[in-house]
């Protein structure tokens, strides 16, 4: 395979937590070698980065694709597209399919459609229970053998404690990750906003935070009581910081993320009934978004992932009660993100720590990081470049973003993936 | 500026002077509705649909007979019988109904929002007659129109709201108009049936029923639902009337000329005491539907001066 060099350019690097001026060189699909001084000869391709940042591809978790059951909604093809737009290398996909991803014949069929469709790589979750309906536990040992990255019921709750402290159990025995959706589904259920001025204003069934750190707060004890390895898929209020905060210092194996969504929107977005704006759960309040941006800054949040949900038109043009929930993001999460670099409140390599660096590691990815060796899984962005997105040039099938119309800083001008360039101009 | 809105979707954009000018109106057509012959032409020529996609019999009668009396071609559908049923949404529902070319939609829907979604989708005017638990804004206004009759004005006065705040869209459109007509509010209700972040609409807000009455100069009474009564929000129907239904010995505590309202239907035993509901002298509930009639032949009236304004300077 050949060698390219990308020169001139503004390293991100999330390891080191450093900006550097320097040059990176792919050989065989991996990072051979990154320097800052004079770049090296002998490569075949030199590409000038004009001072542009290079950081590691994205690893977005929790993708959820059409395939099986709602491929006009999103196929992995055009999924693939979007995500190579976006700047994201590694999709880690939800099993919240029709039918649920339960089984190890569903997993193998996914993991083929995703190889001959798409270009980026895709990692499949599988269920946690069969049908995601909490009640009996999905075949562990043989999706982890087929390739489950981890196991999950996407944003449905496993409501009975006791089933859900049987699969912990068992997972830990196969060293498997769990990925949980904090919430107490007796307080969320029908819910549509998060209870508070807004909702009332506009007459909104809603949830109290207060659900959230429920939530978390049985999730965790139930890591304490079966030792198991659990990632929570979205911290979004203020409330439950503390929770996770203590589990983190005793010593628990749980991470968590947060979706681009409630850290750059809040609930006054809804505005007149706007149901790109309906997302599981509901977007919360001013205070709790700058309690997970700050969360996400001081690393008790670990990954920074899009939630990328794609709705068709007929799901999202609805009374907002009765509106689909989610939001696409995979071709919005790096501009969205780069509004928080903008107003200063998260460095680049901090936004790289939780978009790739983290949700790597935790994920046991070698990919995530500039070092040798790694995958060169890259992407190279100009991160001033400004924009006003129009949703119906973006990739994805579905076209539900909230972002659409919005100013919006931050172009990818090339993804690499294993060292092949799959967007931007050759 | 008066009220210049095509469409009348809620208080909450309504100016007071928009306000006012509805209410003036609808103060003219109470006169002519109690006289012998009352055949006006505001809506000649114009036909008006109601869609009801909640049961109602009385709100429907209302904007029917509004609607009538102003000359319209009124056409009433119930919606639970006919297209939802076939899967039908409510934006294909609309420009259907839309292409035949109505000049005013009457709306009532369960879910909050959905008729501000249905004003989007359509050219004619939409007047919204109740959705979810967001906004009734006819009633707030027959309601204003009550009060100001009773008392005078509607600026300085203490109005007591009391019952189910939380599931009402009833005390919302009251609330947001009272508020910007300068009238102090207090809500009485169990905290089970106050919404979340109510304190932030400039109320004050009680749970003892005596003390929320004290000295107020009008109490809205609210209707409990049945199915909320059960253990749900509050513990029994006999514990709710104990402690929050309307009687003589609670309404002592308002002032002596204050009065009692109800959007109906009343709960007799429930949230209010039987007999007080037929005092006339105290109660004005029958008024309230003499009123609602006349306010929405106002609402309707200025909506399509507002939409034939519309087309005069479309076509200048």
């Amino acid at each position: 395979m050949t060698a390219t060099l990308i020169e001139n350019a503004r390293l991100i690097d999330p390891e080191a937590q450093s900006e550097t001026r320097g040059w990176l060189l792919m050989r065989d699909g991996r990072i051979a070698a990154v320097g800052r001084e004079e770049a090296p000869p002998g490569a075949d391709e030199r590409i000038d980065a004009r001072g542009k940042c290079l950081a590691p591809g994205i690893v977005d978790w929790g993708v959820k694709i059409g395939e099986p059951g709602e491929r006009h909604k999103e196929s992995f093809r055009s999924a693939g597209r979007a995500a190579a737009a976006g700047g994201v290398t590694t999709l880690i996909t939800r099993p919240d399919t029709v039918p649920p991803l339960d089984n190890p014949e569903a997993l193998e069929f996914v993991r083929r459609r995703a190889a001959e469709a798409a270009s980026v790589r895709i990692r499949p979750m599988a269920a946690l229970t069969k049908g995601c309906a909490g009640e009996e536990m999905t075949e562990i040992g043989f999706l982890l053998d087929a390739g489950a990255i981890a196991f999950t019921d996407a944003t449905r709750v496993v409501a009975r404690s006791r089933i859900l402290a049987r699969a912990l159990t068992y997972a830990k025995g196969l060293g498997a990750l769990v990925v949980t959706h904090p919430q107490e589904p007796g307080l969320s259920q029908g819910a549509a906003a998060t209870s508070g001025k807004f909702a009332t204003l506009k007459g909104l069934p809603a949830v109290s935070p207060m659900a959230e750190r429920m939530g978390i707060d049985r999730d965790i004890a139930l890591v304490e009581m079966t030792g198991a390895r659990v990632h929570f898929d979205q911290i979004t209020t203020a409330r439950a910081l503390p929770a996770l905060e203590r589990a983190k210092r005793n010593g628990l194996d749980v991470t968590a993320g947060v979706s681009i969504h409630h850290l750059t929107l809040n609930e006054l977005d809804v505005a007149d009934y706007r149901t790109f704006f309906k997302l599981t759960p509901p977007l919360r309040s001013e205070d709790d978004r700058l309690a997970a941006v700050e969360a996400l800054r001081r690393g008790l949040i670990d990954v920074l992932c899009s939630m990328h949900t794609p709705q068709d038109e007929e799901s999202k043009r609805l009374p907002f009660e009765e509106a689909a929930a989610g939001a696409v993001g995979l071709e919005t999460l790096l501009p969205a993100a780069l509004r928080l670099f903008h107003a200063g409140q998260l460095t680049l390599p901090e936004l790289f720590r939780a978009m790739a660096l983290n949700p790597a590691r935790r994920l046991g990815l070698e990919a995530g990081t500039l070092g040798e060796g790694a995958p060169a899984d890259l992407v190279l962005f100009d991160p001033d470049a400004p924009f006003v997105l129009d949703r119906w040039t973006m990739h994805s099938k579905s076209k539900n973003t909230p972002f659409d119309g919005a100013r919006l800083q931050g172009r990818v001008l090339g993804t690499w993936v294993g060292g092949r360039r799959i967007h931007g101009e050759a | 500026m008066g009220f210049t809105d095509r469409h009348l979707l809620g208080i909450e954009s309504l100016s007071p002077a928009a306000i006012t000018e509805i209410l003036d109106l609808a103060d003219s057509y109470v006169d002519f509705n109690r006289q012998p012959a009352r055949h006006a032409d505001a809506l000649a020529g114009a036909t008006q649909i109601n869609m009801f996609f909640e049961a109602s019999t009385r709100t429907q009668a209302s904007f029917e007979l509004a609607g009538k009396r102003l000359g319209a071609d009124v056409m009433n559908m119930a919606m639970q019988a006919s297209s939802l049923k076939k899967g039908e949404t409510l934006i294909d529902t609309a420009t259907t109904l839309n292409a035949m070319g109505p000049d005013l939609l009457v709306v009532r829907h369960p879910h909050s929002g959905a008729v501000n979604l249905l004003a989007e989708k359509v050219t004619c005017a939409v007047l919204n007659a109740g959705d979810g638990r967001h906004e009734h804004p006819t009633q707030a206004l027959l309601d204003a129109l009550t009060i100001r009759r009773a008392k005078g004005r509607l600026h300085r006065l203490s109005v007591a709201i009391c019952g189910d705040i939380a599931h009402s869209r009833v005390a919302r459109s009251n609330i947001l108009l009272l508020n910007r007509m300068e009238s102090r509010i207090r809500l009485i209700a169990p905290p089970t049936l106050l919404p979340a972040g109510i304190e932030a609409f400039g109320v004050e807000v009680f749970e003892d029923m005596e003390e929320g009455l004290r000295d107020v100069d009008v109490v809205m009474m609210l209707r409990l639902q049945k199915e909320r009564m059960d253990g749900g929000f509050v513990p029994s129907e006999r514990e709710y009337y104990h402690r929050y239904g309307l009687d003589h010995d609670k309404l002592a505590f308002a002032k002596s000329d204050a009065i009692v309202m109800h959007p109906g239907p009343m709960n007799r035993g429930v949230e209010i005491d039987g007999t007080l509901a037929d005092d006339i002298n105290r109660s004005v509930i029958r008024e309230q539907v003499e009123m609602g009639v006349a306010v929405r032949m106002a609402a309707m009236h200025l909506l399509a001066r507002n939409w034939r304004a519309a087309t005069a300077e479309a076509t200048a």
